[in-house]
């Protein structure tokens, strides 16, 4: 992968004309809005996209508008990866044959539910087979569209309608699948994190993504105020509070190798400024309940499962570091 | 709004005939930003933050623009904005 | 042009037939998953591969419903595309296959007809595909190997029409067909190639009001595959229906211009009759049972019994007028169904046929016959013994039972 680092200015980025348009039907302070419109800022030229079925499927495409001004192809919501195969492997016999001259990249999206749950296995396989495409998992924690269901990336301790907080249980009992650990684990060149408060990193994140040849996972937490149950103008205060509280680093692994990206590793040289999982969960309704005296054996679990992970993941970096 | 189209007009497989900037998302919103331009040092983080596209940088002026047709007001642009230039408002009837 | 062809003569079962058809259709991308009894023709395609044999991005995928979403997808960006499977495999297509009739993407498929579990079992009949039926997609089923190598290069060039647009199933009986070796006619690569040609692309508008051809393009981007709500659903449902219309004449276009080609017919394209001019008892079928049943009919011609016979090689779109036309003398109708539509009273292709004679002044006595599922052999004197059952019934003037089980032990 190339070492080049773009420099991705605030002008530059907002003078790009958008490819994810206005007029989307998103709800009021949908960031997982604001990380489509800010991914396709930093496409690098000819870009087909597909997304798997999900909320930013839903309000970009209601027929007859559509909020792409690049090709786009959605299909169900199992399949953004191997949707992305198969357009992969169309531009490589259409290029073979000479039908096509100039390189197209390719950008899958997919939300948490098409991510971890149902369409795991077509990523894994898309994955495994080489193909040349960027994932991206906008990841708001839930089946948001449907009406806030429980999924493989919903944390622990988190309120949904299938994973409410009752009388005897507290919301969702289980963690957090470590779907980015899992994607590094398929040996691919690239797989990050990123916030979207932290435009930057994303744009820059992407960028690497799409220069790799082969696959590409990028994992964006993507706050979801209905969701979250939380003040939209909150948003993208989340996706930084995330990453002060270490409940999601900010990280790259590249060939394998866990390196901090600069936010995250500012807390690692300065542990204090790690704020406690509370100041992150407080205000997000979807928690409210463990702030009752009976929901604070979860938070505890919560910090020390988000403690446990920093330690890990900071491990995993200094061991990278040493080799 | 336009007629809507007979299976013998539209497209097959559902190919999009309008961008979605046609489709106007102004009217869902009780808070309107107002921005203090005096404030306002155009770091853009607005321009950046919107979920909607609704704030712009004319770059040839150098200016930000709100555009109101599709702001849903979620009031992201204040809460982000640095030197908090932006305020919401309650939107008065047109 | 008809037999100044030469044509070479191999010996291929009706998996590899199908491969053979595929390597000469200048296909861009194959995406399968192997099931039994259709993975001959995916281990076959990948020896083109590895040898270099074809031009063609092949992926083997990690299921079936992956391979069909990427065919879809491939299709959408302009590639022509095949793929393959049977019973569990297409059966965890389904959810897709509306999805590629709906995307209006024009994929061949080849099923090697298959039972479904449960019980598991790998031998033939039409449950996978019949539980397909009204997924939007084309369904051709052939009598033989032969049959096969010529209804795949047939199936391009009509699931590619524009006035088509829609995914073609080739359909061939697991084992019987898919297994068995059968001298086949082929013809050369470059007579093949021509006959499907390139590619032709309907055009759109697009949302920046450009008309332009329907495919992912970054030259002229589109949208394909939006939500349409209750105000539009509707409309691009009766495009998928006018579209099957089309493909009744296209798909008999397309048989008579191959039929100039390779000398080879197989009745109009959509039915093929078989001594019904004056036939009193006519059966009708799908598929390699055909065979048998040709042999049967002989024999009872022979005695100087009326039998006939009406293969029916397109099932979707349901040729019906071209079925009324050729029973309408018959008196009595036999139909085969090797598969069942359990408390629908009768198999599929007899809910078809029976609504299709509806219509007809004389209307005949139509029964239905259910035989062979999972593979069980249904030998030539018990298809005998139906015929002469039938028309014994016919003398009699009426059916006593709609539906009737042969070869099952009561």
């Amino acid at each position: 992968m190339t070492t080049q680092e773009w420099k991705f200015t605030a002008k530059e980025i907002a003078e790009k004309p958008d490819q994810f348009l206005s007029g989307h039907r998103a709800c009021a302070g949908c960031v997982p809005a604001t990380v489509l419109k800010l991914v396709m800022k930093a496409t690098r030229g000819p870009t087909i996209v597909t997304e798997a079925t999900g909320c930013m499927e839903v309000v970009s495409s209601i027929y007859p508008y559509t909020s792409w001004s690049v090709p786009w192809i959605h299909t169900a919501f199992e399949t953004a990866a191997a949707n992305a195969a198969g357009i992969d492997a169309a531009l490589k016999a259409l290029k073979r044959k000479g039908q096509l001259k100039e390189h197209v990249d390719i950008i899958a999206f997919a939300g948490d539910g098409g991510t971890y749950d149902i369409g795991f296995q077509a990523l894994s396989g898309a994955v495994e087979r080489g193909h040349d495409f960027l994932f991206v998992l906008y990841d708001n924690e839930g089946y948001m569209n449907t009406g806030i269901q429980r999924s493989g990336g919903t944390p622990i301790g988190a309120a949904t309608t299938t994973s409410p907080a009752g009388k005897v249980v507290p919301g969702k009992l289980q963690h957090k699948k470590p779907i980015t650990d899992i994607m590094v684990a398929h040996g691919i060149e690239y797989v990050a994190t990123a916030s979207p408060y932290y435009w930057k990193d994303l744009l820059t994140k992407v960028r690497k993504g799409l220069e790799v040849e082969g696959p590409a996972f990028l994992h964006v937490l993507a706050p979801c105020p209905r969701g979250w149950r939380s003040e939209p103008a909150d948003s993208i205060y989340y996706s930084k509070l995330a990453v002060e509280t270490c409940v999601f680093p900010l990280w790259e692994a590249i060939n394998g190798q866990y390196q901090l990206s600069t936010p995250s590793k500012l807390i690692a040289l300065a542990p204090q400024k790690k704020k406690p999982v509370t100041e992150y969960l407080n205000g997000q309704g979807r928690y409210r309940h463990l702030f009752k005296p009976q929901g604070k054996a979860i938070l505890d679990e919560i910090q020390r499962w988000t403690d446990d992970r920093w330690a890990k993941l900071l491990k995993k970096c200094v061991e990278e570091q040493k080799t | 709004m336009s007629r809507e189209k007979s299976w013998k007009e539209i497209s097959p497989a559902g190919v999009c005939s309008k961008p979605s900037t046609a489709f106007l998302t102004g009217d869902w919103k009780t808070f309107t930003p107002v921005r203090d331009l005096e404030k306002c040092t155009t770091c853009l983080l607005c321009v950046i933050y919107c979920p909607d596209g609704a704030i712009r940088f004319r770059s040839e002026a150098g200016k930000i623009e709100f555009d109101y047709r599709f702001c849903k007001g979620c009031g992201i642009c204040a809460k982000e904005c640095p030197t908090k230039a932006i305020t919401m408002k309650l939107e008065k009837g047109e | 042009m008809a037999g100044k062809i030469k044509q070479l003569r191999m010996g291929l079962n009706g998996d590899e037939a199908v491969a053979y058809a595929v390597k000469q259709s200048d296909v861009d991308v194959v995406a399968a998953y192997p099931i039994t009894p259709q993975t001959i023709i995916v281990e076959k395609f990948s020896e083109y591969v590895a040898d270099g044999e074809v031009n063609t991005e092949f992926v083997c995928t990690e299921s079936e419903h992956s391979a069909i979403t990427a065919c879809i997808a491939a299709s959408a960006t302009g590639a022509r595309t095949f793929t393959a499977s049977a019973s569990a495999g297409l059966a965890l297509m389904h959810e897709m296959l509306f999805v590629a009739s709906g995307c209006r993407v024009p994929i061949v498929m080849a099923i090697a007809n298959r039972a479904l579990s449960a019980p598991l079992n790998i031998h033939g009949d039409h449950s996978d595909s019949m539980a397909q039926r009204d997924s939007g997609w084309i369904q051709i089923f052939v009598e033989n190997s032969q049959e096969a190598y010529d209804s795949v290069i047939q199936a391009f060039r009509i699931a590619e029409n524009t006035n088509v647009l829609l995914p073609v199933i080739v359909g061939l009986d697991g084992f019987t067909l898919s297994h068995t070796l059968e001298n086949v006619d082929t013809l050369p690569d470059e007579s093949v190639k021509q006959f499907v040609g390139r590619r032709q692309f309907t055009t759109v508008t697009t949302h920046e009001g450009k008309t332009v051809p329907f495919k992912l393009d970054p030259a002229n981007p589109m949208t394909i595959g939006p939500i349409a709500l209750p105000n539009y659903y509707f409309e691009f449902k009766r495009q998928q229906e006018e579209a099957m219309k089309n493909a009744l004449e296209v798909i008999q276009k397309v048989h008579d211009e191959y039929a100039k080609l390779s000398s080879r017919s197989y009745g109009n394209g959509l039915i093929e009759e078989y001594f019904l001019e004056d036939a009193e008892v006519a059966v009708v079928c799908l598929g390699s049972t055909a065979g048998t049943l040709k042999t049967v009919v002989d024999g009872l011609r022979q005695e100087g019994i009326k039998v006939g016979l009406l293969r029916l090689r397109v099932f979707r779109p349901f040729p019906a007028e071209a079925i009324r036309n050729a029973l309408k003398n018959a008196k009595m109708v036999v139909v085969m169904d090797k598969c069942m539509s359990f408390g629908g009273n009768g198999g599929a292709v007899f809910h078809e046929v029976r609504s299709a004679m509806y219509d007809v002044n004389s209307r005949p006595l139509i029964v239905n016959y259910i035989y062979g599922l999972g593979g069980r052999d249904t030998p030539p004197k018990e298809f005998r013994k139906i015929l002469e059952d039938m028309h014994r019934m016919l003398h009699a003037g009426r059916v006593d039972k709609l539906v009737h089980y042969i070869g099952l032990r009561e």
